[in-house]
């Protein structure tokens, strides 16, 4: 396995029943990357992401992330990847510091190292007044960056983002795509699924997934050249129409 | 064990946060016991009724002097003709008449024999059966009292002595079943819903692409409700005790031994349910339905088991909450020890672990 790879898919696949939702993929991912997985809803990106987040077992084929394997090793992935749905699923009643101590305190984060990351995190997103309010009570776009926030908590080397901006108006769109590239800089691997294209163009590479196939997979500009198209939307709605 | 404390604590937050449980927790338990202690009731305390004497001589006063002066009746109304009663009825002023023949005395010293016709309002069965019968008690009271002075070749009393509950306090009914009851509410609906909560939210989800293990977390989200319940149970036994007076007659360490025992059979069953649902509403109604209903009809908390017809009798055998009744029964009232009680105890055991099992597997498939 090559070293620069934190994500290495070989005929992953995934049957339910006769029902194929995944079928044999094949794909890696490069230290540091920004790799988006794009497809319509129902091409199989989510059951993707669950086997390689170790929550369901792939039915052929393997997967190694963070160089563990998805299938006998789920404990060891889990401590190092991060994961943020696309319910942003913080506990509402709740306070936004409490959230931090209960989810640094499920990744095994000693007392020290959270009281230093929540105020490191209540200074970066500058949230001084409200980290003491209940997460219900703050608008949708907070709830997303403070769910990122809690998703890098312990530092992992991967980080899955399913859909993180769901329902979210553009201009907080736009400031979460400036947190996911200073989170890559830092070296974290985002492993992020959306379908919005604009989203597309931000990404490193891009795969996209039709019917539970993976049918195109390299740069946005690469992608945009092979279809002779001039945007990411044009290359999936070729893709999509086949 | 550090997560694991954090996450009660959180548990904790939840519930203490959100007003709705924490009415269903503490407000529920008191509020059950003491409608049930006081409103409703089976012993019945000054019922109005009415008297119709044709004879109105010596025997009949001292009769209708004695049934005034119990504390059961009150004598409401004197009526004067047969077409009276079936007024008095209609008005809804008394539940019963007491109608003495004509001549009285006359014939109980003629022909050693006399009737006293007691018309009782059955449009409420149970307290019609009650009246006639403490009725029946008075009359046969004042007869032996009569007789004493006469010579009769022999005579058969019976004496009928209520045992284990000697006054017919109907509390001492009520306490053992709603201790069911609310035992088995906190533990098993509050359980599946803040397990299908978290279902709801997605954060079931971040909670198992965590390193916290799946069991973990089912131990993390039971473990409060262990507690309260267990807190629940204390202040029943709390209130029976002072405001009922109702005594516990045998070990209260076994007691508390069995109620943790019927407390994690009904967090098994919480568990169990929280797997088939995926929302808080389809959870909170298969608990009321699945587990309220039977645990009130078929338990023998309210209608007796045998004189249940029998398909009914074999399915109460199904309920964990039947076999948890006759232990507290056994314990609060008969003062038993766990000698007689282990049958049941057994019972409920193997019940307990078929739960566990059952949802522990049924998690598992879920999760793949």
């Amino acid at each position: 396995m090559n070293n620069t790879n934190v994500i290495q898919a070989e005929g992953l696949t995934k049957m339910f029943g006769d029902f194929t939702a995944v079928n044999a993929i094949t794909f890696e991912v490069k230290k540091g990357e920004i790799f988006g997985f794009l497809g319509a809803n129902g091409a199989g990106k989510t059951t993707a992401i669950k086997m390689l987040i170790g929550i369901s077992n792939p039915t052929s084929g393997q997967a190694h992330v963070a160089g563990f394997d998805v299938s006998t090793q789920a404990e060891d992935i889990k401590k190092n990847i991060g994961y943020m749905s696309q319910k942003f699923a913080l506990y509402d009643d709740l306070t936004v510091k409490e959230n931090i101590t209960f989810f640094g305190g499920i990744y095994g984060l000693t007392k020290i190292k959270i009281k230093e990351k929540t105020k490191e995190l209540i200074e970066d997103l500058g949230l001084e007044e409200v980290a003491n309010q209940l997460v219900g009570s703050l608008p949708l776009g907070w709830k997303q960056k403070i769910s990122f926030s809690v998703a890098l908590l312990h530092e992992p080397k991967i980080v899955f983002l399913d859909e993180p901006t769901g329902g979210v108006d553009p201009i907080t769109r736009r400031q979460f795509w400036e947190m996911i590239y200073r989170a890559s800089h830092q070296g974290t691997t985002i492993f992020v699924t959306t379908h919005y294209m604009d989203e597309a163009e931000y990404c490193d590479r891009v795969s996209i997934m039709v019917n539970g196939k993976i049918e195109a997979l390299d740069t946005p500009k690469e992608l945009k050249k092979q279809f002779q198209v001039d945007s990411m939307n044009d290359v999936f709605l070729k893709l999509a129409r086949g | 064990m550090k997560r694991f404390i954090g996450f009660i604590t959180k548990e904790f937050y939840h519930i203490f946060r959100d007003r709705r449980s924490l009415f269903i927790l503490f407000g529920m338990p008191i509020v059950q016991i003491l409608l049930f202690g006081f409103a409703i009731t089976n012993e019945i305390n000054n019922v109005d009724i009415a008297i119709l004497d044709h004879s109105k001589d010596a025997t009949t006063k001292e009769i209708i002097n004695k049934i005034s002066a119990s504390k059961y009746f009150s004598i409401k109304q004197l009526i004067e003709r047969e077409d009276d009663i079936e007024a008095v009825f209609k008005k809804g002023k008394v539940k019963a008449v007491l109608n003495f023949e004509k001549d009285f005395s006359k014939n109980l010293v003629k022909d050693h024999k006399a009737t006293v016709q007691i018309i009782t309002d059955a449009t409420d069965p149970n307290t019609a059966n009650t009246i006639s019968n403490y009725v029946s008690s008075i009359l046969q009271k004042y007869q032996q009292e009569q007789n004493k002075a006469i010579t009769i070749n022999y005579i058969i009393v019976p004496q009928p002595r209520m045992v284990y509950n000697p006054e017919l306090k109907s509390v001492y009914m009520f306490v053992p079943g709603v201790m069911t009851i609310i035992l088995m509410l906190v533990s098993a609906m509050m359980t599946s819903i803040s397990i299908t909560r978290e279902k709801e939210l997605g954060t079931m989800e971040i909670l198992l692409v965590s390193p916290i293990k799946p069991f973990q977390v089912i131990i993390g989200k039971v473990f409060p409700y262990i507690f309260l319940s267990i807190i629940n149970a204390i202040v029943i036994v709390l209130l029976s005790i002072f405001i009922f007076k109702m005594p516990v007659q045998g070990s209260l360490f076994l007691l508390g031994l069995e109620s943790v025992l019927f407390i994690i059979s009904a967090l098994a069953l919480g568990i169990l349910i929280s797997t088939i649902s995926a929302t808080q509403q389809t959870a909170m109604m298969i608990s009321l339905m699945g587990l309220m209903l039977p645990v009130i009809l078929l338990s023998g908390f309210i209608f007796p088991i045998s004189s249940m017809p029998l398909p009914l009798q074999i399915i109460s055998n199904a309920i964990p909450a039947k076999w948890f009744i006759i232990i507290l029964k056994g314990i609060m009232l008969k003062g038993v020890g766990l000698q007689f009680i282990w049958k049941e105890t057994l019972i409920l055991l193997g019940m307990t672990v078929f739960f566990i099992g059952l949802s522990v597997k049924k998690y598992k498939i879920r999760l793949e």
